[in-house]
């Protein structure tokens, strides 16, 4: 029993990086309907510029995720100046493919720059500490990492809920013109959505080098099953990502566990597929 | 006007055939079989995006699940030569059948959803497929089928020293699935396949059945997306999950025909044109280099092409040739008016 439970907590805290993840690609999803087949590339880049604080200056994690979310906002915010303002004009697959094409530039540029050697941050301040309670091992690298991930989603979601800027984004994800008329510069809430996106992965990136190894291809994985919790969570919405990142999360560790670690992530996709099939718009979608 | 104008574009085509027909009599061509490799491809590759193109531009519904219809159809021949020592030629047609099945049994429930939400769909189902391919023993899991030597001719379709012969065959499969889709285009059916891509609802209202539009646009799909998976098994000689049935061979489907230019008959050739040489020559070019420099390369110009022209390659001829017809209206007007 005790190792059900385990499994299950340590489900949940992979789903709360999970929803970190999503929630940065949901909000560019809902506000500008632009699949940014990047996202799993702006991990891998939050993750490289913390490992390569922690490994040359020695600053843990805990500290040099403030750079990887500055750098990963700036990131998403050039990407949207100088490729999907150009795309939106045209249909929309066309947003897709630029950034399909941009995620396979940053891929291989940190192939070619750091060669595809997996590397992990090693000698850190939570590094090999734990809390144990009964039978059940909590790491302390992962229990912090995914606490603090689901505090920034908390602190997004509240942003969005609850200021003006929050509001002028929901105006701007609901009806462009409209929110122009009202005095809201779409332009530049574009531009912070994407920015913000990049922030969030970026932050997740920056704290995960302490227990995850970073290698060029990290972010594939990363990056679909963000798609999927983002539609299976429903479009734009930040809590069906985190219920639908939760779930995913247990329903990996579980299948895992007890059906065979290779079958893993079809019952990951097949459950994806089920409550698409129930729900067509995604749990908290309408 | 009109019936000329089509005219004129079908004698268009029959020179292109016939100048494709040739091309292998060219001396070079005929000394260099990286060239000839490079032409396969872009035939190959245009036929398979024309195969998406049904489904994807004409019909709107942007599927990221064809590998799974191409690895059908690739395993359909595999198996057929490497289990059982048949000549591919059944397992072809099966593993088509199979496919065109598998399609339609996907896609009925899929087609409920709509816009991302149907391609977010396709994503799992090429996960899934991939996945339980791994580790199937029956078609030999991750390590995939390796092609026993037998004797080359048509009768096994299999050449070890010319590639000529594979070079009819995809000129083959490019002239059968460009015709098909050229037919479509002018039939009730492609008429059907547009007003649906255009609006549902509205296609709806006028009596179109637009599940059976879709699901018949989807099954066609999936037949010919499978022959394409087949011949490139035959060709490669060796078939494995994740060199048939990934989301990386799912993208090329689609990345060919939007950066063609997605609903049009010429977007996918041109697409393949354009892409395929850039994509082999880059790889020999700074390949070599190693490290990726290649890709990341054909990275940038992706987003170069799509930046400077989102409506992909056709949308760039189209820019040419609304200039020069406005230029042309322009100085009329002057001759009017001096």
């Amino acid at each position: 029993m005790s190792m059900f439970f385990q499994v299950t907590i340590d489900g949940l805290l992979t789903g709360m990086i999970y929803a970190l993840v999503a929630s940065g690609l949901s909000l560019i999803w809902g506000v500008m309907d632009v699949l940014n087949f990047a996202h799993g590339e702006y991990l891998m880049v939050g993750m490289y510029v913390s490992y390569w604080l922690g490994f040359l200056m020695n600053i843990d994690p805990l500290i040099s995720w403030i750079a990887s979310g500055a750098f990963c906002f700036i990131l998403g915010i050039l990407t949207y100046k100088l490729i999907i303002r150009h795309c939106l004009a045209g249909p929309p697959l066309s947003a897709l493919l630029a950034t399909f094409g941009l995620s396979m530039m940053l891929k291989n540029i940190a192939l070619n720059r750091f060669s595809p050697n997996f590397r992990i941050l090693t000698g850190t301040f939570l590094d090999g500490k734990k809390i144990i309670i009964g039978n059940i091992v909590l790491p302390m690298p992962q229990l912090v990492t995914s606490i603090f991930a689901l505090v920034v989603v908390f602190i997004i979601y509240y942003i969005i809920k609850r200021t003006r800027l929050g509001w002028a984004i929901q105006a701007t994800a609901m009806d462009k013109e409209a929110a122009e008329l009202m005095g809201i510069k779409t332009e530049s809430i574009f531009v912070l959505v994407f920015g913000l996106g990049g922030l969030c992965v970026g932050i997740a990136g920056g704290l995960l080098p302490s227990y995850l190894a970073v290698h060029p291809e990290v972010g594939g994985l990363f990056g679909l099953i963000a798609f999927v919790c983002v539609a299976m969570g429903g479009f734009g919405s930040i809590p069906g990502a985190l219920l639908a990142a939760l779930l995913i999360g247990l329903v990996e560790a579980l299948g895992g566990f007890y059906i065979a670690p290779v079958f893993k992530y079809v019952v990951v996709f097949g459950l994806y597929l089920l409550i698409v099939m129930i729900r067509p718009k995604g749990l908290f979608g309408w | 006007m009109m019936k000329g104008n089509k005219k004129k574009q079908d004698l268009y085509w029959y020179v292109l055939i016939v100048l494709l027909i040739l091309i292998p009599f060219i001396p070079q061509v005929a000394a260099n079989s990286f060239t000839q490799h490079v032409l396969i491809l872009i035939l190959l590759y245009a036929s398979m995006s024309q195969a998406w193109n049904i489904i994807g531009g004409y019909c709107g519904q942007v599927s990221f699940g064809h590998s799974v219809f191409f690895g059908i159809g690739a395993y359909g021949a595999g198996m057929a030569v490497v289990r059982f020592g048949l000549p591919p030629w059944p397992g072809i047609i099966l593993g088509a059948l199979l496919a065109t099945a598998v399609a339609i049994l996907i896609s009925y429930p899929c087609f409920k959803l709509k816009g991302h939400y149907f391609a977010i769909a396709t994503f799992a189902i090429v996960e899934i497929f991939n996945r339980l391919f791994m580790v199937w023993y029956w078609v030999n899991g991750a390590l995939g089928l390796d092609y026993p030597l037998v004797e080359v001719g048509w009768r096994n379709f299999m050449w070890y020293t010319t590639k000529i012969p594979y070079y009819y065959g995809a000129l083959v499969l490019f002239i059968i699935i460009f015709g098909i889709v050229r037919f479509i285009e002018k039939n009730r059916f492609g008429y059907y396949l547009r007003a649906v891509r255009e609006d549902q609802e509205t296609a709806e209202a006028t009596g179109i059945n637009s599940t059976m539009v879709k699901l018949s646009a989807m099954a066609l799909s999936a037949f010919l997306a499978a022959f394409c998976g087949a011949f490139f098994v035959q060709y490669n000689l060796r078939v494995d999950p994740t060199m048939v049935m990934s989301l990386q061979v799912s993208m090329v489907f689609v990345l060919v025909t939007i950066l063609g230019g997605a609903g049009t008959l010429f977007g996918p050739l041109l697409g393949a044109m354009i892409l395929i040489p850039l994509q082999e020559y880059t790889r020999v070019l700074w390949g070599g280099l190693g490290r990726g420099t290649d890709l990341i390369l054909f990275g940038f110009l992706i987003i170069l092409i799509m930046v400077r022209q989102p409506k992909g390659i056709m949308g760039l001829v189209d820019e040419y040739f609304n200039y020069k017809k406005m230029r042309k209206v322009i100085s009329a007007e002057s001759d009017i008016k001096y």
